[in-house]
């Protein structure tokens, strides 16, 4: 091995010097391969079948221009699906990272007892969404759930009929989806506020702020970047929402719980409407993207600057 | 970090505040509570109790029932199968995508070439995309590749859409790794393969740990790609197999059957989250915020 011992020098190169050239891309390269064919190969081939007449097999031979969209925007489930994912999207961010600063602020506050709290906020993060949907199924059970629970602790006027109410079914996903992953927005904002220098806290206790004003003026705006990841994480979650979907409602009743994953999931699989199907996927990949390819555009840079 | 007890929280906004996290707590493991005490009652009780009454009797009949006899769809042979289909998917699609990884982060670290970073910015773009973007063309690519409704399929497809997060940790965690080492090593006449075995590697046991509970979570609870590429066959995962007893149309509800079968879908990943924790939270972290 020793008598290869300047690989840099040029003029003289043996075999084994090239293969060591080589040999690097030569293992990333299937990752690469399979990255660019996998996934902007299928995305370019979702984006053709979405200007097809595509049914129930793809057919590639009928161009159909943008007539695929236009029967996308003229359909009342997109129209619900899309509704339901606004309600769905500002609430689920909204109320997550509301209780997510919370709780990650009065943790902050040297509780003896951090490391098992924090263990059984963030433990519905590790469950399958199709687990968390199953639960609050069951506890939403109109008549034998919360309904029952509250009759028996004496509230016998209660009623709780959300699941099968179509006016408030979007609801309980919220619900659901608040409770998977409010910990981990937690977890976020607790990792950003170790992160806030003590001298600027020690500074604005000696010039006697308070505590609630230090959080307010200080240290929540510092929070700045981890209200922007939070955002970014939760705003990709609740686009890609299908399984808690499926789990909770299976978008019922009737379509009143429809978002665009299941509409594209529904329309492909179930209805034979692919063009249509590959049209939604498209609308929500342009959707992520908007948000994420920005974010991702300044964290790269910001690395780089370091 | 902010002041403590001493400057400031008085003894009664201590209380309020150990209040409000115990009253949070309860909230988050409700649900647990809730699945646990419903398994372990015959469904007789769970109609004359509420969610919260404890079992008179417990008993493991639901539980029995669910791994072994339930019906999903028309067999009735409970989740264990699927549960089983599970594992088999999960552990190689977890171990070859961590190689993978492994492999890619070093290359784009230690080995820099021109491009590199673009190299690294399309890979990490897949991390990000609705996957329903590539559900039609992946369920034709595995059809030609006689995978469809197979566990070697799924791998397939984990190992795929898995890559961009295994290579992302690595990248980041070699980053870190001092060029030095790996220079000296170089001039010492060390290749490619023996610089990564001998120094790389062994100095990446944490961020393994990480890579490996990251993508174990991901791919055991993952539903979407189960149920589009192997719902309804016998290479369905657990996840969607539990999907099918909860929401069949057919037949009495058995919630007490259904909460065991939440339960045990659940188990191994909750298993890992409790021994592991920490280092499931620092892939959480490492999956959002990027270096």
């Amino acid at each position: 091995m020793a008598v290869i011992s300047e690989p840099a020098a040029a003029g003289r190169r043996s075999p084994f010097d090239w293969l060591q050239t080589i040999l690097p891309k030569l293992v990333l390269a299937p990752s690469f391969a399979v990255t660019i064919i996998c996934v902007y190969g299928f995305i370019l081939f979702t984006l053709y079948l979405s200007m097809t007449n595509s049914t129930m097999m793809p057919r590639l031979d009928s161009w159909a221009g943008l007539v695929q969209y236009e029967k996308l925007w003229a359909d009342p489930k997109w129209t619900i699906s899309l509704v339901n994912l606004a309600i769905y999207g500002v609430l689920y961010i909204g109320i997550s990272t509301a209780i997510g600063l919370l709780l990650a602020i009065l943790l902050d506050q040297r509780i003896r007892i951090e490391g098992a709290l924090r263990t059984i906020y963030l433990y519905p993060m590790a469950i399958s969404f199709i687990v968390t949907g199953t639960a609050w199924k069951w506890i939403l059970n109109p008549g034998l759930g919360l309904d029952k629970l509250m009759h028996d602790l004496g509230w016998t006027s209660f009623t709780f009929d959300w699941l099968i109410n179509g006016d408030m079914a979007i609801y309980t996903i919220v619900i659901a989806g608040v409770w998977q992953s409010s910990g981990f927005v937690m977890a976020m904002f607790l990792a950003g506020l170790r992160g806030v220098d003590s001298d600027i806290l020690k500074a604005a206790a000696i010039d006697g702020a308070t505590l609630p004003q230090t959080y307010r003026r200080i240290i929540i705006p510092l929070m700045r970047p981890v209200f922007l990841s939070a955002f970014v994480v939760s705003a990709h979650l609740a686009i890609k929402s299908f399984d808690l979907v499926m789990a909770l409602t299976a978008g019922g009743p009737g379509t009143s719980t429809w978002m665009p994953a299941l509409y594209m999931y529904s329309l492909t699989f179930t209805r034979n409407q692919m063009g249509l199907g590959a049209a939604s996927a498209v609308i929500m990949l342009a959707t992520i993207s908007a948000i994420i390819v920005p974010y991702l555009y300044s964290e790269l840079r910001g690395g780089r600057r370091d | 970090m902010v002041p403590g007890p001493r400057s400031g929280l008085s003894v009664a906004l201590r209380w309020l505040l150990f209040a409000i996290l115990g009253l949070f707590a309860l909230v988050y493991l409700f649900p647990l509570f809730v699945m646990i005490v419903t398994s372990l009652k015959t469904l007789d009780e769970v109609r004359a109790g509420n969610l919260l009454s404890l079992p008179p009797n417990p008993t493991l009949e639901p539980w029995i029932s669910a791994w072994s006899t339930t019906c999903v769809g028309l067999t009735c042979e409970g989740l264990k199968g699927y549960f089983l289909n599970s594992i088999l998917m999960t552990v190689p699609a977890v171990a070859i995508s961590a190689v993978l990884g492994a492999l890619n982060g070093y290359v784009l670290t230690k080995w820099r070439f021109k491009g590199d970073g673009i190299v690294f910015a399309l890979i990490l773009f897949g991390c990000f995309i609705p996957f329903q973007i590539v559900l039609l063309p992946m369920a034709r690519t595995l059809g030609l590749l006689g995978l469809a409704s197979s566990t070697p399929g799924l791998i397939f497809v984990h190992v795929v859409y898995g890559l961009c997060f295994t290579t992302l940790f690595f990248r980041n965690y070699y980053a870190a790794f001092p060029n030095d080492l790996v220079k000296s090593a170089m001039i010492d006449g060390a290749g490619f393969f023996r610089i990564f075995w001998r120094i790389l590697l062994p100095n990446s046991i944490p961020i393994i740990v990480v890579t490996v509970i990251w993508q174990f979570t991901n791919i055991w609870n993952d539903f979407l790609f189960g149920v589009s590429f192997a719902g309804g066959g016998s290479a369905m995962p657990v996840t969607v197999a539990l999907n099918n007893i909860v929401n069949s149309s057919t037949g009495v509800k058995e919630y007490n059957v259904h909460m065991a079968a939440a339960i045990i879908a659940a188990l191994p990943t909750l298993v890992v989250y409790v021994l592991a924790g920490r280092y499931f939270v620092r892939g959480l972290m490492a999956g959002a915020v990027k270096g």
